[in-house]
Order: structure tokens, then sequence, then C-alpha cells
């Protein structure tokens, strides 16, 4: 009951999210730096989503996240360098349509290029019991940052070539190993970004919200009555993985395509455990936390720049403030204070 | 239980039936499933941990509507038993038959879509799911959609959803439990959480249930309910019921027949009163003479 009751409260979070920062967007009040977090917020929301289908409703751990972040943010690249090349190159200014079409095949591409990322390793993985997935995940999200390092993407009148040689670049960079991705035409809005966050959250809630989530929980509470009763348990370990593999390669598109520059160190082991921190700060399994935990998170570091050397401390305090806080009974019963009575009158 | 007599299946056999020929000599049916194939039958059954052989030559049949019981001492093999009835263990010798089905190579999942549903010793229910889910998990094999009508929420979902509530609650009310349908499964008391277990377990659509103890923990007056219980699931559904149990009260008083378990082996299968006077029982529970 009360998980069907918060779906809604999700889709009302991101709506008021959404109006206030346009509101704030088009009156010009936002501070530039919060401008351009505000692409960035919607991508880790979107991560630290994704990564509680996996931490909390599935009850694995990932620790590779930012992995398919990547694998979706170049993908995406690559995907709206190959459009582009193809049209007028003034043909996008000013046209929004065109922006948003090219935007919504790059972030399609990325999330089925992570799903097949996820599928494959999901498959071997997902068949054993305990921490593999933690060990197997954290080397993925290695693998894939020092594959793209010896990766060279170029286009040129033949079409889009891959190689792993720096000396045979020719004609239009799109990926430079190392250096990563240059000149990426910026599409991504925020409007886009919200849009984004909602289908995701429609998609995850709902899974949830039906048989297969059900079965999801269900393996995670108890994995030998889940299979007494019937259910492949591998089938729907890797079902909710992919998921969120796709997701995170959806928000990994959204978040390349907001830079004209993204070098594959950004998705590193440091932005796997950032979105665990969401998600573990949020509360696990709890969708609306991982939200505003994510919204918050970022920004901090951010609102936090005038501490200078001591920023990293004082976000160290507030963490562990906040999960001090969010385990502390009192503090929960003063925060759910009146909604808890009007509850336990309703139902008596 | 007097109209229940066991008789020793006689013949003469179909051709179907000759099939069959390896059957254990010694197995009972009763009177009423004599015409009606085994629902569950072992033969040579036995698994060894490492050196250790845990069971052996485990050989029973069982009737489609019957009550069986399991008991032993301690550390007997019962519950090894039972999971390898359910493939929680790959038996290391002999074969299990459902339906006349072999079910080799079958894991706990597909061996359940096969026919065979059980409850666990020490309670496993899905703690933070409710009631009601619990039993949908039980219904889920029944439940006809997928992923994406699931997301969706096609026509189908409603359809099936509203479908699963309904059987869920009428198995719920089976119990005297609907009205609890939405508190979540561990805040449940003891006794109902071992109700919810047998319920989930119904939810399957089994043709033969495996209790394990269902009656540990129970004060009398709950055992005499899940008594009553049992013997309604019988009637209501038609199918069988095998349990193991210490408490004597239950066994005696619902099983038409009980196998003893000893060391791994079968040292004895009869009536309850058979057993009740069989010497060599005697002996496992209370030791022989010689001992002394």
């Amino acid at each position: 009951m009360k998980r069907s009751k918060n779906r809604f409260v999700n889709y009302i979070i991101v709506l008021v999210f959404f109006a206030v920062f346009q509101i704030l967007l088009s009156t010009g009040t936002l501070s530039s730096l919060l401008k351009g977090q505000l692409i960035p917020i919607v991508s880790y929301m979107i991560m630290a989503v994704s990564l509680n289908l996996v931490v909390g409703i599935s009850g694995e751990l990932s620790l590779g996240h930012a992995g398919f972040m990547s694998v979706g943010a170049f993908t995406g690249v690559i995907v709206e360098a190959a459009l582009l090349s193809k049209m007028d190159p003034s043909a996008l200014n000013g046209n929004m349509g065109m922006q948003m079409m090219i935007l919504a095949v790059a972030i399609v591409i990325g999330a089925a290029v992570a799903a097949v990322a996820g599928f494959l390793i999901g498959i071997p993985v997902l068949r054993l019991n305990g921490d593999y997935l933690a060990i197997v995940t954290l080397a993925f999200g290695e693998i894939i940052k020092n594959l793209l390092y010896c990766l060279y993407v170029y286009i040129d009148d033949r079409g889009l070539h891959f190689s792993l040689d720096p000396n045979s670049l020719n004609g239009t960079t799109v990926l430079n190993g190392p250096m990563g991705a240059l000149g990426i035409k910026k599409i991504s809005t925020f409007a886009a970004g919200c849009v984004l966050l909602l289908i995701v959250l429609f998609i995850i809630q709902n899974l949830i919200n039906s048989k297969s989530g059900r079965a999801i929980m269900a393996i995670r509470d108890n994995r030998i009555a889940a299979e007494a009763s019937g259910l492949h348990v591998t089938k729907y370990k890797l079902m909710a993985f992919v998921t969120s593999a796709a997701m995170a390669g959806a928000a990994g598109a959204l978040y390349a395509l907001n830079y004209s520059t993204i070098v594959p160190k950004k998705f590193d082991f440091n932005t796997s455990i950032l979105v665990l921190v969401f998600v573990v700060l949020g509360g696990i399994g709890n969708m609306t936390g991982s939200l505003i935990a994510a919204a918050l998170l970022t920004v901090l570091p951010e609102m936090l720049r005038e501490f200078s050397t001591y920023r990293m401390l004082i976000y160290a305090i507030v963490l562990i403030t906040v999960m001090l806080l969010t385990n502390n009974a009192k503090f929960k019963a003063f925060l759910n204070g009146p909604f808890h009575k009007e509850k336990k009158e309703g139902k008596e | 239980m007097s109209d229940i007599k066991v008789v020793e299946k006689p013949g003469p056999f179909t051709e179907e039936e000759k099939k069959l020929v390896n059957v254990p000599s010694d197995t009972f049916v009763t009177e009423r499933d004599k015409d009606k194939p085994l629902v569950l039958e072992t033969r040579h059954l036995g698994i060894d941990f490492g050196g250790l052989t845990a069971v052996d030559e485990f050989n029973i049949g069982i009737g489609a509507t019957e009550i069986t019981g399991l008991i032993g001492p301690n550390g007997a093999g019962k519950t090894t038993v039972f999971n390898l009835l359910t493939k929680v263990y790959e038996p290391t010798r002999g074969t299990i038959l459902l339906n006349g089905v072999d079910t080799h190579g079958m894991n706990p999942a597909s061996v359940n879509k096969a026919g065979i549903a059980r409850t666990f010793q020490n309670i496993r229910l899905f703690d933070k799911l409710t009631v009601e889910e619990n039993v949908k998990i039980g219904l889920h094999n029944r439940t006809d959609y997928g992923m994406f009508t699931g997301i969706f929420r096609l026509p189908k979902y409603w359809k099936e959803e509203k479908k699963s509530h309904e059987i869920a609650l009428e198995l719920l009310d089976i119990f005297g439990m609907a009205d609890q349908a939405d508190v979540r499964a561990d805040s449940l008391p003891y006794g109902a959480q071992r109700r919810l277990e047998i319920v989930r377990a119904l939810a399957t659509d089994p043709k033969i249930l495996l209790l394990d103890e269902p009656a540990a923990g129970m004060n009398p007056s709950e055992t005499e309910e899940l008594m009553k219980n049992i013997a309604k699931i019988r009637d209501t559904f038609g199918i069988a019921v095998m349990l193991i149990e210490h408490d004597m009260k239950l066994v005696m008083g619902i099983c038409e027949v009980i196998a003893v378990l000893n060391f791994g082996k079968i040292i004895a299968k009869g009536t309850p009163t058979e057993i009740r006077n069989n010497p060599q029982v005697i002996e496992a529970y209370l030791g022989s003479k010689k001992d002394e």
C-alpha cells in the first residue's frame, strides 16, 4: 500500500522540481553555477533511482554503475556525431525539434548498449549466490574506463570508424582515447532531462509494482523460498540488473550531451561510489530518498565552494550527520510524527 | 480414520502400470486412491554428503489424496528427504517420480511447477512483502503477463492482477487470514506465519504438499486447529500431504500412512496402529534393552 502511494509522490516531486527551476531559469535569477548543475543533477537522480533498483529492490550490490553510465555516455556521443555528420551543420541551429530527436535517439541507443553490457555481465554472475556481482561490476567499471582509454573513433567520407590505433585518426575525431570525446554538440536540455527522469521513474516504479517486481523482491527476501515457490531466480535478478543498466546508460547519454568534452575518467570508481552514497543516504529501496539525496549531494560540493580547503571535510560531516539522524528513531518519529498518527487513526 | 483401510496395491496391472514394475513392493495406498496413479514415488533414493550417507534406500509411494507422516528421531534425515524431493539437493542415487514423471535434472523452481510445494522447518517468508503479496508469489506462475505488460499497465495487467488478488484472498480466507492481507509478513505472530507459509505453498497449485514440522512451536489448541486445516486442505483441493512432525498426537491423529526414518533408512511403514506397536520403532525412539 505504502509503495503505491509513494509512486505518485515521486512524480509530483519531479514535476515541482522542474517547475521551480524552470521558472528560476526563465526569470534569470539562477546563478550560472547552479545553471550548469541542472542537467548533471537530473542525470544523477536517474543514476540513483536506477541503482536503487539493484541495491534496494533486488538486494544485490553493484559497484560499477558508473561503468554503465560511461557506456551510455560515449555511445550517445558517437550516435550524435554520426547523425550530425549526415546533415547540414547549420540545420540544427534553433531547430529544437531536430535537436530533441537526435537526443532521444542517442539516449535510446545509449540505454540499449548499456543494457547489452549489463546482460553480458549479468548472465554468468547472477547465477551465483553472494557478493560476486559487487566484485565483477567493480572490475567492469575499470575495464570500461581502460577500454575507452585506447578507443579511437572518427568519421570520414566512408563513415564511422573504430580503431585502437591513435595514428589512424582521420577526418572528424569523435573519440580520442584518454582525451575523451571532443567537440560534442550540447543538445541536452533541462526539460528533456526531467522528461527522461519521469520515464525512468515510470518504468522502474511500474516494474516494482507488477508481478515481476514482486518476484524480484521475494528473491531478495528469501531466495530459497522463492525458488521453492517456482520463481526463476536468475531471470528476475537479470531483469532488475539489465533494466538498471539501461537506465544508467540513458542517464549517461543525457549527461555527456550536456558538455562539449567528456573524458572516460569522469566515470570512474569514485562516481560509482558517489551514486551508491546517494542510494544509501536516501534510504535503500526508497526512491523518493534517492531523488532528494542525489539532488542535494550533487549541489552540496558546489555550495560549499566558499569553504575552499575545508569543503570535503564539511561534505563528510554532512554525510555522517544525515546518516546518524536518519537512523535515529526519535528523529524519525519527529519527522513522521503528524503523518504517523493520522495513518494509525485512519486504520482503526 | 477407521473407514479408511490401508491395503497393498492389488493386481492385475494394466499395460500402463506395468511400466512401473520397479515400484518397491512395500508401497501402501489407501483404498480410495488405489485406482489413481501415485502422486509421488521414490525408488532407492539416497544422498551422500562426502563420506556420510544421510539418506539411503528411501522407497515410498504416496497415493493421490493421502496424508503421510514422516517421523523419526532427530538427525534421522527427514528434512533431507524433503530437500531431495524438492531438489534443494540433487540425489546421489535413485529416482523420484512425480505423477510418473522423473524429476531428474529439474531445479527447485521447475519441480515446484511440476507439482510439489513445501513449507520450511524454520519459517521462510518474504518478510518485507505483505501477506497478500506473499500469496501472490505463490500464484506467480498462474499470473499470465510479462514484464512489458506490467510496466505499461496494459489491460491484461489489470485483469490478471484482479484475478490473483481474488484467488489470494480466497486462499487466505481458508485459514481465516483474509483480514490481515495488507500486514507485512514479518509483523505476523508466529502461528500466523506458519499458516501463511502453507497458504503460499498451496497457491502454487501443487499435487502434493510437503509440510516440515507445521506444528513446531504451536500450543495444543493451535495444533488442534492445524489438524483440522490439514484435513480441510486435503478435502478441498484433493491433494496429497506429506508431513514431518514430532507431535505424536498430530501424526497419529491425522496421518493415514506413517513412515519411520532412522539413520537415513526407513525402518517401518504402515498405519498409525501398526507403527505404534512396531518393536523397531519403539527401539529407535526409546532405545533397546541391550543398551541399558
